[in-house]
């Protein structure tokens, strides 16, 4: 389960992970979220300089068979996306904490951060959700 | 797409061995089935449209219609003409209520003149049977033997030569739409037809229930060798979308008619007095108001089912996306949808709505793929 939940990252309950590095959080969606999707076929990105709010449609992840709303795990402002994923979206599944990355947020509510959830939580989060 | 259950799904006799191959399952008009296997749909997909693809069609219906009668109670059913038939010849039809809404689409094989064979979908064989037998139940015998019956779909550019090693049948005689009764696939008892619903070549293997299991396994090992494997309901909607095969509960209904769902094809009106064919006339004379439309997106979007269409012209709505997907072969998104008559010509432009984004697409004949 820890390469699928990595310990460095935090977690929402939508499946997003988030990597915080200073002010700035990159935002993706996790192993178990993918595996739900099944290949994905094209990401829609938010807007470079769009300011999201937290819970905010960041974009969507679009596989055959469904398609996905990704939410803003924190409040801020949108400095980069990934846009590969543009032509490339099964980044997404063949790295989905790495190449498909899909937005860098600047935070605006540092505080925000704490309420996301730990590897540790997530996971158990995941064995009361998969039953 | 059809009505949500609140019962336990049922289960086909190869749920353990999807569950082994590490299935995804879910229900599907009221059937556990799996909808993908670990390889994912796209490369299910792919297996069906370079070397075989095997799938689970044992939820299926059969209903065999026997007598002296037998031919004339299902020519009073299907649209098509059953006096076309002959022995081990097949053909898809549909079946009309009086109104000529679509009861369900089907495919009709002739055993022998006293004994015909109705394949119907799932989720609509207690529907179909009730139906048969209340409008032509005294006519002959009609017997539900869905429950005992298995069936396997076998398809793909190389199906042949990975089956013909499992069976003595000479299924390079068997041309398309016909079929072999009461012959032998991997020693066991079975029935070959050249039919599927993939855009490929291909067979489907009727078989007792209890001996699907061994099949299934035979022939998934009669295949693997050139990279066949097994294919979930996921790509087998990719697949027929491309080959754009209409999926009763998405492209038609009750509602819909087959004058209306590009199946005009399939109404033969001087076959005999079949059930609608009154009301399919007065519609084919007075005109269709819309018809079902195969489009392909020219901006980035997947069409999904219940996605509104409008007019770019007008902006209206103008109807709503019954089937759309990923045509992973073709290369572009497609989809089918009802639409007013006037767009209903190649090129014509229609705005999908995906969630909120209008997205161009474009009207197109015929099929998106052709083997």
């Amino acid at each position: 389960m820890s390469d699928n939940v990595p310990n460095d990252l935090l977690y929402t309950e939508d499946h997003e992970w988030a990597r915080q590095e200073g002010n700035l959080v990159t935002v993706g969606i996790t192993q178990f979220a993918v595996d739900q999707l099944g290949d994905v076929t094209q990401v829609d990105l938010p807007n470079e300089g769009e300011v999201l709010k937290r819970h905010e449609v960041l974009g969507s992840v679009e596989s055959v068979k469904a398609v996905s709303d990704v939410y803003a795990p924190v409040s801020g402002k949108v400095v980069k996306v990934n846009s590969p994923l543009q032509d490339s979206p099964e980044y997404v599944n063949e790295e989905p904490y790495d190449g498909g990355w899909m937005a860098q947020i600047e935070l605006s509510s540092p505080d925000e951060i704490k309420g996301l959830m730990s590897s540790a939580a997530y996971e158990e989060f995941l064995k009361d959700h998969e039953g | 797409m059809n009505a949500a259950t609140t019962t336990e799904p049922r289960t086909t006799p190869l749920c353990q061995a999807h569950r082994k191959l590490g299935a995804k399952m879910i229900d599907f008009g009221g059937w556990l089935m799996p909808v993908n296997y670990p390889s994912g749909i796209l490369d299910e997909h792919k297996a069906t449209r370079t070397a075989v693809g095997v799938f689970d069609v044992c939820h299926m219906g059969e209903v065999h219609f026997r007598g002296a009668r037998a031919a004339e109670a299902v020519q009073r059913l299907v649209t098509n003409s059953v006096g076309k038939l002959y022995d081990g010849r097949a053909m898809y039809t549909v079946a009309c209520n009086p109104k000529g809404g679509i009861v369900d689409d089907l495919i009709v094989y002739r055993v022998k003149p006293d004994h015909l064979l109705i394949v119907v979908n799932a989720a609509n064989i207690a529907k179909d049977y009730g139906h048969f037998v209340e409008q032509v139940g005294t006519w002959c015998e009609i017997r539900n033997a869905s429950d005992e019956t298995g069936l396997i779909s076998f398809q793909g550019p190389q199906a042949q030569a990975c089956l013909a090693p499992l069976t003595r049948a000479p299924l390079a005689t068997l041309k398309p739409f016909h079929f072999f009764p009461e012959v032998e696939v991997a020693g066991r008892p079975a029935w070959i037809a050249r039919t599927g619903y993939t855009g490929e070549d291909g067979f489907e293997i009727f078989c007792a229930a209890r001996d699907a299991e061994p099949l299934w396994q035979a022939m998934l090992d009669a295949c693997a060798g050139v990279g066949g494997k097994p294919v979930g309901l996921g790509a087998r909607d990719t697949l027929r979308l491309e080959a754009r095969l209409s999926l009763y509960g998405n492209d038609l209904n009750d509602e819909t008619t087959p004058l209306e769902a590009g199946l005009g094809w399939v109404v033969k009106f001087d076959a005999g007095d079949f059930i609608g064919r009154a009301a399919l006339l007065r519609q084919r004379d007075a005109g269709l108001p819309r018809k079902l439309a195969g489009f392909v997106m020219l901006g980035r979007g997947i069409a999904r089912h219940g996605y509104p269409i409008h007019d770019p012209s007008t902006r209206a709505k103008v109807g709503e996306v019954t089937s759309g997907t990923v045509g992973p072969t073709v290369g572009k998104n497609i989809g089918l949808g009802y639409v007013p008559a006037p767009l209903y010509r190649a090129g014509a432009r229609l705005l999908v709505d995906c969630r909120g984004k209008h997205i161009e697409a474009e009207v197109v004949e015929g099929p998106f793929y052709r083997h």
